[in-house]
Protein backbone atom coordinates (compact mmCIF):
# COMPACT_ATOMS: atom_id res chain seq x y z
CA UNK A 1 0.00 0.00 0.00
CA UNK A 2 2.63 1.96 0.91
CA UNK A 3 4.96 1.17 -2.11
CA UNK A 4 6.11 4.58 -3.53
CA UNK A 5 7.49 5.36 -0.26
CA UNK A 6 9.49 1.88 -0.43
CA UNK A 7 12.98 2.55 -1.70
CA UNK A 8 15.36 -0.36 -3.04
CA UNK A 9 18.76 -0.71 -4.01
CA UNK A 10 20.37 2.42 -1.68
CA UNK A 11 22.77 2.08 0.81
CA UNK A 12 20.27 4.82 2.43
CA UNK A 13 18.43 4.56 5.73
CA UNK A 14 15.92 6.78 6.11
CA UNK A 15 13.77 7.04 9.49
CA UNK A 16 11.25 9.74 11.08
CA UNK A 17 9.94 10.05 14.57
CA UNK A 18 7.74 12.64 15.83
CA UNK A 19 10.09 15.45 16.01
CA UNK A 20 12.94 13.95 13.86
CA UNK A 21 14.65 12.73 10.14
CA UNK A 22 17.38 10.78 10.93
CA UNK A 23 19.56 9.62 7.75
CA UNK A 24 22.20 6.99 7.89
CA UNK A 25 25.14 5.39 5.14
CA UNK A 26 28.51 4.10 5.26
CA UNK A 27 30.93 5.65 3.52
CA UNK A 28 34.70 3.75 2.40
CA UNK A 29 36.73 6.47 3.47
CA UNK A 30 37.89 7.87 6.79
CA UNK A 31 35.70 10.50 8.34
CA UNK A 32 38.09 13.20 7.89
CA UNK A 33 37.55 12.73 4.34
CA UNK A 34 33.81 12.94 4.66
CA UNK A 35 34.41 16.33 7.15
CA UNK A 36 36.13 17.81 4.35
CA UNK A 37 33.80 16.93 1.76
CA UNK A 38 31.08 18.56 3.65
CA UNK A 39 32.83 21.68 5.51
CA UNK A 40 34.61 23.22 1.86
CA UNK A 41 31.93 24.67 -0.25
CA UNK A 42 33.61 24.20 -3.51
CA UNK A 43 33.22 20.43 -2.91
CA UNK A 44 29.70 20.62 -0.51
CA UNK A 45 27.85 22.57 -3.23
CA UNK A 46 29.08 19.59 -5.73
CA UNK A 47 27.00 16.95 -3.90
CA UNK A 48 24.89 18.76 -1.93
CA UNK A 49 23.43 20.15 -4.95
CA UNK A 50 23.19 17.64 -7.80
CA UNK A 51 22.94 18.35 -10.75
CA UNK A 52 20.18 15.11 -11.70
CA UNK A 53 18.01 17.96 -8.97
CA UNK A 54 17.39 20.62 -11.73
CA UNK A 55 18.11 23.46 -9.40
CA UNK A 56 20.37 26.01 -9.93
CA UNK A 57 22.44 27.05 -7.32
CA UNK A 58 23.36 30.53 -7.62
CA UNK A 59 25.43 31.20 -4.49
CA UNK A 60 26.70 29.31 -1.28
CA UNK A 61 28.90 31.13 1.63
CA UNK A 62 30.17 28.58 4.62
CA UNK A 63 32.33 29.52 7.63
CA UNK A 64 32.39 25.83 9.35
CA UNK A 65 33.51 26.47 11.95
CA UNK A 66 31.84 26.54 15.43
CA UNK A 67 29.45 30.54 15.59
CA UNK A 68 30.45 30.69 11.95
CA UNK A 69 27.51 31.44 9.41
CA UNK A 70 26.28 29.80 5.98
CA UNK A 71 24.01 30.96 2.93
CA UNK A 72 22.86 29.54 0.11
CA UNK A 73 20.98 31.06 -2.19
CA UNK A 74 18.81 28.57 -5.33
CA UNK A 75 16.82 29.98 -8.04
CA UNK A 76 17.46 30.81 -11.74
CA UNK A 77 16.70 34.61 -11.14
CA UNK A 78 18.82 36.16 -8.34
CA UNK A 79 15.92 38.77 -7.93
CA UNK A 80 14.22 35.58 -6.64
CA UNK A 81 16.27 33.51 -5.22
CA UNK A 82 15.27 31.33 -2.75
CA UNK A 83 17.65 31.10 0.53
CA UNK A 84 18.48 28.99 2.88
CA UNK A 85 21.14 30.27 6.57
CA UNK A 86 21.61 29.86 9.69
CA UNK A 87 24.50 29.17 11.82
CA UNK A 88 27.07 26.87 12.98
CA UNK A 89 26.09 26.09 16.59
CA UNK A 90 29.19 23.31 17.16
CA UNK A 91 31.73 22.21 15.12
CA UNK A 92 34.25 19.44 16.34
CA UNK A 93 36.62 19.21 13.00
CA UNK A 94 36.24 15.17 11.90
CA UNK A 95 33.49 14.36 14.23
CA UNK A 96 30.65 16.63 13.70
CA UNK A 97 28.71 19.27 12.54
CA UNK A 98 25.66 21.37 14.12
CA UNK A 99 23.75 24.24 12.54
CA UNK A 100 20.74 25.99 12.89
CA UNK A 101 18.04 26.40 9.83
CA UNK A 102 17.08 29.77 10.49
CA UNK A 103 15.05 30.89 7.03
CA UNK A 104 12.14 29.52 8.88
CA UNK A 105 11.21 30.34 12.36
CA UNK A 106 9.96 27.28 12.75
CA UNK A 107 13.20 25.25 11.42
CA UNK A 108 15.38 22.49 12.36
CA UNK A 109 18.67 21.99 14.00
CA UNK A 110 20.88 19.92 11.81
CA UNK A 111 23.04 17.72 12.66
CA UNK A 112 25.77 15.59 11.31
CA UNK A 113 28.21 13.31 12.81
CA UNK A 114 30.83 10.94 11.09
CA UNK A 115 31.72 7.85 13.45
CA UNK A 116 34.85 6.05 12.40
CA UNK A 117 35.41 2.27 12.38
CA UNK A 118 38.03 0.23 10.67
CA UNK A 119 38.91 3.06 7.84
CA UNK A 120 34.77 3.19 7.68
CA UNK A 121 32.72 5.88 8.42
CA UNK A 122 28.59 5.72 9.19
CA UNK A 123 27.68 9.25 8.96
CA UNK A 124 24.45 10.13 10.48
CA UNK A 125 22.37 13.08 9.97
CA UNK A 126 19.70 13.82 11.23
CA UNK A 127 16.98 16.94 11.26
CA UNK A 128 15.10 17.92 14.66
CA UNK A 129 12.40 20.05 14.80
CA UNK A 130 10.97 22.50 17.24
CA UNK A 131 7.61 20.40 17.66
CA UNK A 132 5.82 17.64 15.86
CA UNK A 133 4.13 19.80 13.75
CA UNK A 134 6.59 21.71 12.14
CA UNK A 135 7.59 18.19 11.04
CA UNK A 136 4.47 17.45 9.90
CA UNK A 137 4.46 21.15 7.81
CA UNK A 138 7.75 20.23 6.18
CA UNK A 139 6.29 17.38 4.87
CA UNK A 140 3.15 18.42 3.70
CA UNK A 141 4.60 22.26 2.36
CA UNK A 142 2.38 24.39 1.39
CA UNK A 143 -1.17 23.66 2.13
CA UNK A 144 -2.03 23.86 -1.75
CA UNK A 145 -1.95 19.87 -1.49
CA UNK A 146 -4.79 19.43 0.70
CA UNK A 147 -7.46 18.39 -1.49
CA UNK A 148 -5.94 15.85 -3.09
CA UNK A 149 -4.71 14.55 0.14
CA UNK A 150 -8.22 13.99 1.63
CA UNK A 151 -9.33 12.22 -1.41
CA UNK A 152 -6.67 9.91 -0.76
CA UNK A 153 -7.25 9.78 2.70
CA UNK A 154 -10.74 8.90 1.81
CA UNK A 155 -9.64 6.24 -0.73
CA UNK A 156 -7.79 4.63 2.00
CA UNK A 157 -10.63 4.85 4.36
CA UNK A 158 -12.97 2.91 1.86
CA UNK A 159 -9.83 0.63 1.79
CA UNK A 160 -9.67 0.03 5.43
CA UNK A 161 -13.19 -0.09 5.89
CA UNK A 162 -14.09 -2.25 3.03
CA UNK A 163 -17.16 0.29 2.21
CA UNK B 1 12.84 -1.05 3.59
CA UNK B 2 9.83 -0.15 4.83
CA UNK B 3 10.96 -0.03 8.06
CA UNK B 4 11.79 3.22 8.48
CA UNK B 5 7.87 4.01 8.23
CA UNK B 6 6.70 1.16 10.94
CA UNK B 7 6.38 2.96 14.00
CA UNK B 8 4.06 5.41 12.90
CA UNK B 9 2.28 3.05 10.34
CA UNK B 10 1.89 1.08 13.96
CA UNK B 11 0.17 3.92 15.10
CA UNK B 12 -1.69 4.87 12.14
CA UNK B 13 -3.18 1.16 11.91
CA UNK B 14 -3.94 0.86 15.38
CA UNK B 15 -5.67 4.06 14.86
CA UNK B 16 -7.74 2.44 12.28
CA UNK B 17 -8.66 -0.43 13.78
CA UNK B 18 -11.41 0.95 15.80
CA UNK B 19 -15.03 0.87 14.05
CA UNK B 20 -16.08 4.40 15.91
CA UNK B 21 -12.85 5.69 14.84
CA UNK B 22 -13.10 4.96 11.02
CA UNK B 23 -16.05 6.99 11.22
CA UNK B 24 -14.83 9.70 12.66
CA UNK B 25 -12.55 10.05 10.36
CA UNK B 26 -15.21 9.75 7.56
CA UNK B 27 -17.15 12.27 9.14
CA UNK B 28 -14.66 14.95 9.71
CA UNK B 29 -13.55 13.84 5.70
CA UNK B 30 -16.77 15.58 4.74
CA UNK B 31 -16.50 18.38 7.62
CA UNK B 32 -15.36 19.50 11.06
CA UNK B 33 -17.08 18.66 14.16
CA UNK B 34 -16.73 19.53 17.84
CA UNK B 35 -15.49 16.80 19.86
CA UNK B 36 -19.23 17.22 21.61
CA UNK B 37 -20.79 16.84 18.27
CA UNK B 38 -19.38 13.79 17.44
CA UNK B 39 -19.81 12.53 21.17
CA UNK B 40 -24.06 12.62 20.14
CA UNK B 41 -23.57 11.54 16.53
CA UNK B 42 -21.86 8.43 17.79
CA UNK B 43 -23.79 7.90 20.96
CA UNK B 44 -21.25 8.18 23.22
CA UNK B 45 -19.36 9.97 26.17
CA UNK B 46 -17.13 12.91 26.03
CA UNK B 47 -14.78 11.54 27.36
CA UNK B 48 -15.39 8.21 25.57
CA UNK B 49 -14.48 10.43 21.97
CA UNK B 50 -11.94 12.37 23.27
CA UNK B 51 -10.19 8.73 24.38
CA UNK B 52 -11.03 8.23 20.32
CA UNK B 53 -10.16 11.51 19.50
CA UNK B 54 -6.76 11.19 21.15
CA UNK B 55 -5.51 8.08 19.55
CA UNK B 56 -6.18 9.83 16.24
CA UNK B 57 -4.02 12.53 16.68
CA UNK B 58 -1.47 11.13 17.75
CA UNK B 59 -1.53 9.42 14.91
CA UNK B 60 -1.40 12.06 12.53
CA UNK B 61 -4.66 11.42 11.37
CA UNK B 62 -6.76 14.10 12.96
CA UNK B 63 -5.62 17.94 15.09
CA UNK B 64 -7.82 19.54 17.08
CA UNK B 65 -7.79 22.92 17.93
CA UNK B 66 -9.27 24.46 20.77
CA UNK B 67 -11.28 28.10 20.49
CA UNK B 68 -12.91 29.37 23.20
CA UNK B 69 -14.26 26.09 25.17
CA UNK B 70 -14.98 24.71 21.90
CA UNK B 71 -12.39 21.68 20.52
CA UNK B 72 -12.30 21.64 16.72
CA UNK B 73 -11.72 18.40 14.97
CA UNK B 74 -10.58 18.05 11.28
CA UNK B 75 -8.85 15.69 9.29
CA UNK B 76 -5.26 15.33 9.94
CA UNK B 77 -2.25 16.99 7.31
CA UNK B 78 -1.00 13.54 6.73
CA UNK B 79 -2.28 10.42 5.35
CA UNK B 80 -0.48 7.20 4.76
CA UNK B 81 -0.05 8.01 1.23
CA UNK B 82 1.62 11.46 1.73
CA UNK B 83 3.82 10.38 4.46
CA UNK B 84 4.95 7.18 2.70
CA UNK B 85 5.46 9.38 -0.78
CA UNK B 86 7.15 11.88 1.17
CA UNK B 87 9.68 9.72 2.94
CA UNK B 88 10.20 8.26 -0.11
CA UNK B 89 11.02 11.09 -2.08
CA UNK B 90 13.26 12.15 1.47
CA UNK B 91 15.19 9.35 0.73
CA UNK B 92 15.92 9.75 -2.94
CA UNK B 93 17.37 13.11 -2.59
CA UNK B 94 19.49 11.87 0.23
CA UNK B 95 20.69 8.70 -2.16
CA UNK B 96 21.70 11.32 -4.88
CA UNK B 97 23.51 13.17 -2.38
CA UNK B 98 25.11 10.48 -0.85
CA UNK B 99 25.69 8.84 -4.43
CA UNK B 100 27.38 11.98 -5.94
CA UNK B 101 29.32 12.81 -1.95
CA UNK B 102 30.73 8.96 -2.66
CA UNK B 103 32.27 10.13 -5.99
CA UNK B 104 33.78 13.21 -4.25
CA UNK B 105 35.01 10.47 -1.38
CA UNK B 106 36.35 8.63 -3.96
CA UNK B 107 39.11 11.69 -5.80
CA UNK B 108 39.76 13.01 -2.18
CA UNK B 109 41.04 8.85 -1.11
CA UNK B 110 42.92 9.45 -4.31
CA UNK B 111 44.85 12.43 -3.70
CA UNK B 112 45.77 11.55 -0.28
CA UNK B 113 47.39 8.14 -1.89
CA UNK B 114 49.13 10.12 -4.38
CA UNK B 115 50.05 12.37 -1.82
CA UNK B 116 52.01 9.69 0.08
CA UNK B 117 53.52 8.30 -3.08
Amino acid sequence: MYAEGEQTGGRTKVERTEREMVVTRSFDAPARILFEAWSKPELFTRWWVPKSAGINLLSCEMDVRTGGSYRLAFGDDPAKAMTFFGKYVEVVPNERIVWTNEESDQGAISTVTFEERDGKTLLRFSELYPTKEALDEAFVGMEGGMPEQLDQLEVLLVELTGA
Amino acid sequence: MVQFAAPRLDMTFAALSDATRRGVLEQLARAEASITELAERFHMTLTGMKKHVGVLERAGLVRTEKIGRVRTCRLGMLGLHEEAAWIGSYQRLWDTRFDALDAIVEELKARETNNVR
